[in-house]
């Protein structure tokens, strides 16, 4: 067997039950197996093990709720080349650069072989992302557009590079790496755990509260713990409400950027009821501080739990409001309505995630596949699916999310008990040693997948994150081709991608 | 449809602060810490071993707000010694004042500190350039929040612009990635004098989480005098918009 099998559920695995397979065994059975869609990579992921590479892999099987686990190695002085699985299947592009980059493995026949993010590690230091080698067209009638790294508005920095026939992009390429800060090493470096959730925390500011759940999720699977009912339902309230907001802010982006002013100042004001209540519970408008490994700080009580329930309703009601009015608006329509389209095909074969692609009939959600928390039990989840594929079918998923999350809201409000006892955190207990632990949440984005390996003293020694963004992006350089590019704008607000969460 | 736009009309109702001088925030939000020297050190000390940033030294006992991630865990490990309030004017124009100590009671502004020329120049309309160099996306978010329909900062004629040739001042996010290094200096170097140069977020103010990561370059900071600190993970637009006015003269902490 070249894999080890496992659940989103199962506490971590020791490493030594990983089965180290020869590469050209995994290759030629990735080369089948991805041909299916019910299976997916979520990770990976190379590190340095005793003067080795050992490269792991996590593979997602969603039709039978599974999770594959599979490593292979180099001696580190090997200079062998690796065929390329991009070659065969693009979505694993940015795992395949990542390692190229890190530790300057070769991919044999890799059709993109460019930095992904330029890490502080990198091998190659002539490599420098003012240097980032764009692809290019020759042509008369073809010009280039540089937009970036820094934007016109309040966002994150990267870089874009059109290429128009006229008006329309016949190519865009992404160029990422700017908002790099040394995340994932800062996670070993200090073995303080309120450190390490902080860091979680600050991963993707906006999906602070799904990172730091799958951050918790991976510590306590290191132990013997097991989160109370009270707990759970606790976490899954703020996640949910971190989509609402998102989705929300998101709505009223759109809105702004075809000039609606009515639809972006109702939404900017439902998103500050949102996030306001998020800090009315916590302290915190993002909901940093909510989320502990084994316990929290910030119980509900049933004053809390009135604010939120009330909120959320009021919420849930106006939101509808904007809603039915953006689908009654013949102009909002005539702008978000086929623009900006990736097919179903193409979405899965980037290895696109998250709402994004479950707007193009792609049903990625990690909530029904891969279910945590009462995901699958008393919370039976339902993926909102478009089949369009274009900006109003992401703007539409965004908009039955919010009202399906403040549904979920309110079931889990009627579970939650307030006579539970609530754990405080611990941030002092011993995680085991040498072991693998892993865990997916459902991001208002999509597909968070957080892999813990420890060493012998039970240290974290690697921790790798993938945010949702990392295959994403390339959704919305796909989205824009053969649109004009004024559209850009809306494209990239349907997808609201995260630069830090990729860049990490 | 004309009818489903009345209705979000009506429902949205009024939405801005009347007067952005007497906003309170909830009783769980974090601001200033208040400090209280205690016979036992023990609590402390165990609250300084903890605290994810070093923010807290124990003899002489103080808290850098520079350094604090307002994660407030310090705060339940040692209730006696460290409380938190919920004021968020935390703005200043020297890094110093940022540390606080058991005799602190309001984060000093030093107006003296301020520019005249600066100040005058800009009182009545202000546009500034927001660079985020490995920001989180929070404070990017409270900076735009700043704008919108509750807070509505712009009826002081206080904006973000998109080009730095269009604007007075660069607000920097984010511990300043080493990639971000050029573009950030590149950009304060097309704003024309006299500009100002505001520090937002704790990431901003020391590097945060980040301060010892080399995947981080602060030289800019080294380089050029900041005109005002703004701590926060992330900034509330209200530390933010009391931080401006007072630099503008236009309120007195
Ligand atoms: S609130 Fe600030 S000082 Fe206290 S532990 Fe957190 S980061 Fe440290």
């Amino acid at each position: 067997m070249i894999y080890h099998i496992t659940d989103n559920l199962s506490k971590a695995i020791p490493l030594a039950d990983i089965p180290l397979v020869e590469y050209a065994a995994l290759y030629h059975d990735l080369e089948q197996r991805l041909q299916d869609e019910r299976y997916h990579v979520a990770h990976y992921f190379a590190r340095l093990e005793e003067g080795q590479l050992r490269f792991y892999l996590i593979l997602l099987d969603d039709k039978q709720h599974n999770i594959l686990l599979s490593s292979h190695a180099l001696d580190y002085y090997d200079e062998v080349t690796l065929p390329s699985l991009t070659a065969l299947h693009p979505a694993l592009h940015p795992f395949e650069r990542e390692i190229a980059e890190l530790f300057s493995v070769k991919f044999g026949s890799m059709p993109w072989l460019k930095p992904l993010r330029f890490s502080a590690d990198r091998l190659n230091r002539n490599s420098t992302i003012d240097n980032y080698p764009f692809y290019h067209i020759e042509g008369e009638s073809l010009h280039q557009v540089n937009v970036g790294p820094i934007h016109a508005g309040i966002i994150e920095p990267g870089a874009f590079r059109f290429i128009c026939n006229g008006e329309s992009v016949l190519h865009l390429e992404i160029a990422l790496g700017y908002q790099h800060r040394g995340l994932e090493r800062e996670f070993s470096n200090d073995s303080n755990r309120l450190r390490q959730t902080l860091l979680a925390e600050n991963i993707a500011g906006d999906s602070a509260v799904s990172h730091a759940s799958a951050f918790a999720l991976a510590i306590e699977k290191l132990t013997d713990f097991t989160p109370s009912e009270a707990l759970i339902i606790e976490r899954h309230i703020a996640q949910e409400l971190e989509r609402m907001a998102m989705h929300i802010a998101d709505t009223g982006a759109l809105c702004m950027d075809v000039g609606y002013q009515l639809g972006q100042v109702a939404c900017e004001a439902l998103r500050t009821m949102t996030i306001n209540t998020t800090q009315a519970w916590c302290g915190n408008r993002f909901g940093k501080g909510l989320i502990r490994p084994m316990g929290t700080n910030k119980p509900l009580n049933s004053a809390k739990i009135d604010m939120i329930r009330q909120n959320v309703a009021e919420i849930a009601r106006r939101y509808e409001e904007v809603r039915q009015d953006i689908k009654t608006s013949p102009t909002l329509l005539a702008r978000f309505e086929q623009c900006g389209n990736v097919g179903r095909a193409e979405m899965l074969r980037i290895g696109g995630v998250g709402m994004a692609a479950r707007a193009s009939n792609a049903p990625r959600d990690i909530r029904l596949s891969h279910p945590y928390g009462l995901f699958g039990k008393e919370l039976q989840h339902e993926s909102v699916i478009k089949r369009q594929g274009d900006v109003m079918a992401r703007l539409m998923v965004r908009c039955r999310e919010v009202l399906q999350s403040a549904e979920y809201i309110q079931q889990l409000l009627n579970l939650y008990s307030t006579a539970t006892a609530t754990q405080q955190p611990d941030y002092e207990a011993k995680l085991t040693p040498e072991a693998l632990s892993l865990s997916l949440t459902e991001g208002w984005r999509g597909e968070i997948c957080h892999v813990a390996i420890t060493d012998k003293q039970g240290n974290i020694a690697t921790y790798k994150v993938k945010d949702p963004s990392l295959h994403n992006w390339l959704a919305l350089a796909l989205a824009v081709r053969s649109e004009g590019i004024s559209d850009f704008p809306i494209c990239n607000k349907s997808f609201n991608l995260s630069y830090c969460g990729h860049d990490l | 449809m004309i009818l489903p736009k009345i209705k979000v009309l009506l429902s949205h109702g009024k939405q801005n602060i009347p007067d952005l001088n007497k906003v309170e925030l909830s009783e769980e939000f974090r601001g200033r810490p208040e400090l209280t020297i205690t016979d036992s050190t023990e609590e402390l000390e165990a609250a300084a071993a903890l605290c994810p940033t070093k923010a807290i030294t124990t003899s002489p006992f103080t808290l850098d707000l520079g350094r604090c991630m307002f994660c407030g865990e310090c705060a339940l490990r040692a209730p006696q010694n460290i409380r938190f309030t919920t004021d968020y004017r935390l703005a200043t124009t020297r890094r110093e004042a940022l540390v606080i100590t058991p005799e602190t009671r309001q984060v000093e502004f030093h107006a003296e500190d301020v520019d005249d020329k600066k100040s005058k120049l800009f009182r009545s309309s202000l546009k500034l350039r927001q660079v985020s160099a490995g920001g989180d996306a929070s404070t990017e978010m409270e900076l735009n929040a700043t704008g919108n329909v509750n807070f509505d900062f712009g009826r002081y004629g206080v904006e973000f612009t998109a080009s730095p040739r269009h604007a007075d001042g660069v607000v920097i996010t984010g511990p300043i990635s080493a990639n971000m290094a050029e573009p950030l200096q590149i950009c304060y170097d097309a704003i024309a004098e006299p500009k100002l140069i505001i520090v937002c977020g704790t990431d901003a103010c020391s590097g945060g989480l980040f301060a010892n990561s080399k995947a981080v370059n602060r030289e800019f900071l080294t380089r050029h005098k900041v005109d005002l600190w703004m701590p926060g993970a992330p900034t509330h637009p209200m530390t933010f918009i009391d931080g401006v006015m007072n630099y503008l003269g236009r309120k007195k902490r």
